[in-house]
């Protein structure tokens, strides 16, 4: 049945990480991406709140709730309505601990989800972003070729998020098949010989207080027990639609926060004596906004709860993915627009969600649902 | 839970209208062309269909609620025609402002009428506040002097709710709607609309020209509260998801039709592909398709958080004003999409080009939609942001 309702577990859930991202993360994003820092305090505040470790199996010291796409979305937009940057960094853990929890075998369960409810915030992370101009999920240029006793990585990996920290890295690489079909993960421990690790080379555009590295890996070898789920491997497609399902909560957020910035903000700003909200040219661009801001919320939200019921979610994730990125550029595009000026000075936070907006839905596999 | 699957029921409910549409859209280019023959209050075919709702039991908790169902089910009825239905319905949107301004008298005696709302004049639309038609009370009579247009069902309906101020100087609380029934003296029908789309509904230019009505032809009291005014604004607003709805299904049709004939043409999406791994055509079909399907979201959702009730108006709003421009937008694009053969009458897809049209233009324009929206996240009056 068709139903917009959000359980009250949910509604709690959103609550606490809503608050804890208007303060924690609002307050010092504009500090946090002029440095490109991600305070160790600010992750330790994280572990306490639990967002990975909640989803673990209690069997494996987790919380033990239900896995829940639906919920992970609504928790995505809270984050990315306080810094999208300190937000991916947040809960990049979950980049592999979802995978693993959700595709792994028995074995692997038991071997690579404990660390995720042990004290402290415990970094591990994918790479699924490859070194080259129009990146495509579905023609990944990183092969896996089978070897004695395992397989064989080699390619270039780009803006793995918390790349420079994470114990562990799950390697995204084509097999046999091309298309997400072909899709495998592999657990690769960030000490694998044939594997460099290194920060990546320049700043980005955006998103600067997310530590993002980048990974060559020059036939690094793994045993078979290495490949995610055995010899059945994962399913391609909803990884690749987990991920990119995030990537638009994310941005439905920051979008949210952009309309609730350029509308306090036109309602202040006088211009002959009359506040700029008071003239229509400004005041539909607000209108647009929100209408945008809903319809987001709403492609994003069908395509979690497919990807909740497991059902083939590739064409509404597609749908949503591709709107958000038209949409949510074009509501930071308005929000410098109605600051004017002030939305190009750093001194106002308008010019950053501008440029952090443009990551969030091009940059494939930097959050999961 | 936030669910957006079908239950069994509720695909049930879908198919049966959709077989009822299959049979309407034989309809559609006949009404079209000869758009001066009203289509039939029912179809020959209606012996064979009953409501899609029928026989249908609804189980709370696992079927949609029907209020939400509903906004699908006229979609669908839209993308078999907008205009020509299986079978009309014998209220018009005057007979919302009947049961919401009337007493219990008036009620009884004109609810089995088809009543049409008669609120836009030459001069004023998005404005009914400035509207000039005018009452007068002559001893136990009003005298109605004005000209109404784009009055819908003018032609059919029986009567005519029609908006008319009994004191200028009281501004919107002085406009009051009265009951004026065809036959009355002084009360024509000067025209039917001659439209781009939606040629099968029947859209008239009433005159009023000294018609004395009754005084108990007055909805309501003649006092000076906003009661009348707010009851035709009721009235006409519950029309605005309804063109919403349309707006959609007619998108719908087009978007169907220009997926099945460029699939004829080797031309299709293929999901989970990345953007880098698609054509320009495909692309556009990926939009469009986005499109439609936030529209229709927004729309289940004003039904959703309305419960059943009178529509809230923010995302109400907000599901026209989407609605509208994904109608045009999207039957804009599939037709270039589709060449030049799209143009050719042989098919339906430049009608679905010419009805859309309207969705974004009655029932509140696009910008009417945009102004309640932006007042209503600034906290502003109509006088803060006129």
């Amino acid at each position: 049945m068709i139903s917009f309702a959000l359980t009250d577990e949910q509604r709690l859930l959103r609550e606490t990480v809503r608050k804890f991202a208007q303060t924690e993360l609002r307050e010092v994003a504009r500090a946090c991406d002029e440095a490109s820092r991600l305070p160790d305090e600010l992750l330790a505040t994280v572990a306490d709140l639990g967002l990975v470790a909640g989803v673990m199996p209690e069997s494996f010291g987790g919380g033990g709730s239900d896995r829940s796409p639906v919920t992970n979305t609504l928790l995505a937009e809270e984050l990315g309505a306080g810094d999208s940057s300190l937000g991916l960094a947040a809960v990049a853990p979950a980049l592999f601990a979802i995978p693993v929890l959700e595709f792994g075998t028995e074995a692997q369960k038991e071997q690579l989800l404990p660390m995720f409810s042990e004290p402290g915030f415990h970094a591990a992370s994918m790479a699924l972003h490859e070194a080259h101009f129009g990146f495509d999920a579905a023609a990944l240029r990183t092969v896996a070729a089978p070897a004695p006793g395992g397989y064989r990585l080699t390619g270039s990996k780009r803006f793995v998020p918390l790349g420079d920290r994470a114990s562990h890295i799950l390697v995204i690489a084509r097999l046999e098949e091309s298309g997400l079909e072909g899709l495998e993960a592999f657990v690769v421990p960030r000490d694998s010989k044939g594997l460099e690790c290194a920060p990546e080379p320049e700043k980005t555009l955006g998103l600067q207080a997310l530590p993002t590295a980048a990974l060559e890996l020059d036939g690094v070898e793994v045993a078979s027990e290495a490949r995610l789920g055995g010899e059945n491997g994962i399913d391609g497609a909803r990884l690749i639609n987990l991920c990119r399902v995030a990537g638009a909560a994310f941005a439905v957020g920051a979008s949210r926060t952009v309309l609730e910035y350029a509308t306090a903000y036109a309602k202040d700003r006088l211009v002959s004596g009359r506040p700029i909200a008071q003239k229509q040219a400004i005041a539909f661009m607000l209108a647009d906004m929100e209408v945008e801001v809903n319809a987001m919320r709403h492609l994003v939200w069908k395509a979690a709860s497919e990807l909740e019921q497991r059902r083939d979610a590739s064409r509404m994730a597609t749908l949503a993915s591709d709107y958000v990125r038209r949409k949510s550029m074009e509501i930071a595009d308005k929000g410098v627009q109605i600051l004017g000026g002030h939305g190009y000075i750093r001194d106002y936070p308008m010019e950053m969600w501008y440029r952090n907006m443009r990551a969030l839905t091009i940059l494939d596999g930097v959050g999961i649902v | 839970m936030v669910d957006f699957s079908l239950s069994e029921n509720d695909e049930r409910i879908l198919d049966a209208m959709r077989e009822q549409s299959r049979v309407v859209r034989r309809y559609a280019r006949y009404y079209d062309d000869n758009e001066n023959e009203l289509p039939p209050d029912a179809l020959p075919e209606v012996v064979n269909f009953r409501s899609p709702y029928k026989d249908v039991e609804f189980e709370e908790g696992i079927d949609t609620p029907r209020h939400v169902l509903h906004v699908l089910v006229s979609a669908i009825q839209a993308w078999g025609d907008y205009g020509v239905l299986m079978k009309r319905i014998g209220e018009g949107l005057g007979n919302g402002v009947l049961t919401a301004a009337g007493t219990d008298e008036q009620r009884a005696r004109w609810q089995r009428c088809t009543l049409a709302i008669a609120m836009t004049e030459p001069g004023c639309g998005s404005d009914p506040k400035s509207i000039q038609t005018t009452a007068v009370r002559d001893g136990d009579e009003w005298v109605l002097n004005g000209e109404k247009i784009f009055v819908t069902a003018g032609c059919r309906a029986e009567g005519v709710v029609v908006a008319a101020t009994v004191d200028k100087n009281l501004g919107y609380k002085g406009i009051k709607p009265f009951v004026v029934m065809k036959g009355m003296p002084g009360f024509e029908v000067s025209h039917r609309e001659k439209k781009m789309g939606i040629r099968a509904d029947d859209t008239a230019t009433l005159l009023l020209n000294n018609v004395r009505v009754p005084g108990d032809h007055l909805l309501g009291a003649c006092d000076d509260s906003a009661a009348g005014f707010r009851a035709i604004m009721t009235a006409l607003n519950r029309n605005r998801p309804v063109v919403g709805v349309a707006g959609v299904g007619i998108a719908s049709a087009a978007l169907d039709f220009t997926r099945e004939k460029l699939k004829e043409e080797g031309i299709e999406i293929v999901w989970g592909v990345g953007k880098q791994g698609r054509s320009a055509v495909q692309q556009e079909l990926i939009e469009i398709e986005a499109d439609i399907e936030a529209a229709t979201l927004g729309l289940l959702h004003a039904a959703w958080v309305s419960g059943g009730n009178e529509w809230k108006a923010r995302p109400t709003s907000i599901a026209k004003a989407k609605a509208g421009e994904v109608a045009r937008t999207a039957t804009q694009r599939c037709l270039a999409l589709l060449g030049g053969l799209g143009l050719s009458r042989e098919y339906l897809v430049e009608k679905w080009f010419r009805d859309a049209r309207i969705t974004d233009l009655y029932g509140g324009t696009g910008e009417i939609q945009r102004l309640i929206i932006a007042r209503d996240i600034l906290g502003y009056s109509s006088a803060e942001l006129p």
